[in-house]
């Protein structure tokens, strides 16, 4: 192995990978049977962190950063006057397996600049796995990238090797897509996805009355929008994001803050912030969706085409429906408990569980580990002091964000700084 | 009744048959002590318990039947924090336990059941930990070799997780701080003591005992560190709650050599 060489390879093209935000390494089902190396049957772990606090679980890299296409959000695109390499199939392979071995990682996400065609650039990257299963007795995590337009068979193969397959949508909406993006048809995305869904639904079937039916992507598929680009509303991204959940059986939707990258004047310009608030209010909106059965026209429609900043979406949508406050802890079922702000889900198993034994009180709920700053306004339980006020709900908000301390206290209102 | 102290060889099966005792002889135990830590016992009343694997296996057998699959777990990991006085904790578990029809190991109102079961969640934080932060380095006779001192003995909870995931290739875990070490042979996993020369170091890799390439994976995993951060979203405070300082030192990608 030549180190400089690949070291240099290494550090451009994993610079070029770092935006794709996902890390998972869980979920999948591939225990090490045939005495090969790896095994991710369990939870995923997080190796290290980088200095912005995000997890590191799996070598995530481009297998190159050539690219015909000209897409203005992205550092690969073919008009930036970048560094370009390329790793050759047998060198991902090996550091893949040497970092692996000394316990640096879980798995390989490999993705890719699109050189000479969709096909043939997604028939590399099954290439690297296929040898890593077959050849080395992988049995370690690996995270494909579909590529937009590549032909359903090579989809159909690239699940039987990888874990998880992801395409970036990236742009929300179509009208941003054509503007931003304008090489790329929004179908080419669509595509591998609805693939990958048929094959995962047709495995399941298969697997009920064969056995050995060979396993595909059993992590499922995931996909990335990148928050902050194209103008596009809170509304537009969540009603996407619901879309891919519901219609392509997602894992994940990831949201990117948008990190600038380029002085085009159709994007956010260099040095502007990174959007990190929004895009936290929009994973709590997410989280909302898939664990507290909201759906998603009761946070975003509308008159409320943007979460509020200030507060999370749970309470923001909580001051809008107060009639349905105060709800008693002890009586009501499960999805009701839900709703109540400052409760979340371990919270409410706990207060199930309790329940069963004794009534409780504010005393119990605190233990519990409810954010009785926000919730107790919402909810009556087994005290004789109600906490509940007749506020109006813009009042109440005003004191809940006076009582509270966030971690984006900074990034939130100035007048905040009045209170403080 | 007299009551009486104990002294036994800090294994779980130990403990279990401190309880056998105890139950057959109707002693009232004030407390129990791993042997090695015991000084000065002349004029102390002390009882030295000498582990029965059969009598340790009929406790467990019953424990079982009367406990959650996790209550029981928990009184074995407790054990692993070594912290002194933890024996009574569980020992006092293991009774509420056998005294009671229903199963009572998850009643947290009980101080020894609160106190075991946090306990056996903080060993499981430090099992993840060194899961995720063992650093094999590769010898020259081709050992995947890893140092690591954890806060608490969890060694033992450990070896099945490497044993299943490195299954071809030969590897050593070495605690420093307990002088003792996990070794795999491609068959079967067996503990190991070794005179470590201090040379062999805790990262690096010293050119006497490592692999001529080894280095150079380190190399590469710096540069991948470095080029997978993003600058304009930094986080140190979040970056250190994630990787405490006080492990730095065992993880290539943090250390300054090279």
């Amino acid at each position: 192995m030549n180190f400089d060489r690949i070291k240099e390879k290494l550090s451009i093209l994993a610079d070029a990978a770092k935006y794709d935000v996902s890390c998972s390494s869980s979920g999948s089902k591939r225990t090490n049977t045939n005495k090969g190396l790896g095994d991710s049957s369990g939870m995923g772990i997080c190796h290290s962190y980088t200095e912005d606090g995000r997890c590191v679980s799996l070598l995530k890299i481009l297998l190159t950063n050539h690219c015909i296409f000209d897409c203005a959000y992205c550092v690969t695109r073919k008009s930036n006057d970048i560094k370009r390499a390329a790793f050759k199939v047998e060198e991902v392979v090996d550091l893949t397996m040497s970092f692996y071995r000394r316990n640096y990682i879980e798995g390989l996400f490999l993705s890719s600049g699109i050189f000479k065609s969709a096909d043939f650039t997604m028939e590399r990257l099954i290439r690297v796995a296929k040898k890593l299963r077959l050849e080395e007795n992988f049995n370690g995590y690996i995270h494909l990238k579909s590529i937009p337009g590549a032909s359903d068979e090579l989809m159909r193969e690239a699940g039987l090797y990888a874990d998880r397959l992801s395409v970036n949508i990236e742009i929300p909406t179509k009208s941003g897509l054509k503007l931003l993006a304008p090489d790329k048809k929004h179908e080419d995305f669509m595509k591998p996805m609805e693939k990958v869904k048929n094959e995962i639904i047709q495995y399941k079937q298969e697997k009920k009355f064969i056995k050995s039916t060979p396993k595909y992507a059993p992590a499922g598929q995931s996909t990335q929008m990148i928050v902050g680009a194209s103008g596009e509303s809170d509304r537009d991204i969540m009603y996407s994001s619901a879309f891919f959940y519901k219609k392509y059986n997602m894992k994940r939707v990831y949201y990117s803050g948008y990190v600038p990258i380029s002085d085009d004047p159709r994007l956010p310009a260099l040095g502007s912030a990174v959007p990190m608030l929004r895009e936290n209010r929009l994973y709590q909106t997410d989280w909302l969706m898939r664990f507290y059965g909201f759906d998603v026209r009761e946070l975003l429609n509308q008159e409320h085409q943007h979460l509020d900043m200030e507060i999370d979406p749970k309470l923001s949508w909580a001051l809008r429906n107060r009639d349905l406050f105060p709800i008693d802890i002890n009586r009501v079922e499960k999805q009701i408990l839900l709703r109540i702000p400052g409760i979340g889900l371990k919270s409410v198993n706990k207060i199930i569980q309790a329940r069963k034994f004794r009534k409780l009180n504010w005393e119990h709920l605190k233990r519990i580990g409810v954010a009785l700053n926000r919730a107790k306004y919402f909810i009556i339980c087994d005290s004789r002091e109600k906490e509940l006020v007749e506020y109006s709900s813009d009042h109440l908000k005003n004191i809940i964000i006076k009582t509270s301390v966030s971690k984006f206290r900074k990034e939130i209102s100035p007048q905040l700084s009045l209170f403080a | 009744m007299n009551s009486v102290n104990f002294t036994y060889d800090g294994t779980f099966e130990g403990l279990l048959t401190c309880v056998f005792t105890a139950y057959e002889g109707k002693l009232q135990v004030s407390n129990i002590q791993v042997e090695e830590d015991v000084q000065n016992q002349l004029f102390s009343d002390i009882y030295n318990v000498i582990t029965d694997v059969d009598k340790a296996k009929r406790v467990a057998k019953k424990l079982q039947l009367k406990t959650s699959p996790n209550g029981f777990k928990s009184m074995k990991w407790a054990l692993l924090s070594e912290i002194k006085g933890i024996e009574m904790d569980v020992f006092e578990m293991i009774r509420e336990v056998i005294s009671n029809d229903a199963k009572v190991d998850t009643d947290y109102s009980h101080p020894s059941i609160l106190k075991v079961t946090q306990m056996a969640k903080k060993i499981s934080r430090e099992k993840h930990r060194m899961e995720a932060f063992i650093r094999f380095r590769l010898t020259k006779d081709h050992i995947y070799f890893a140092v690591m001192e954890p806060d608490f003995n969890v060694l033992p909870v450990i070896i099945p997780h490497f044993t299943r995931r490195y299954a071809d290739q030969k590897w050593i875990i070495y605690d420093l701080k307990r002088k003792i070490g996990a070794y795999y042979d491609l068959k079967k996993t067996e503990f190991i003591q070794l005179n470590l020369d201090p040379e062999i170091g805790i990262s690096g890799a010293s050119q006497r005992y490592f692999h001529k390439e080894e280095s150079n994976f380190q190399i590469l995993w710096q540069e991948y560190f470095t080029s997978t951060n993003i600058k304009s979203r930094i986080n140190m405070r979040l970056h250190q709650q994630h990787v405490p300082k006080r492990y730095w030192k065992y993880l290539s990608e943090k250390s300054t050599f090279g």
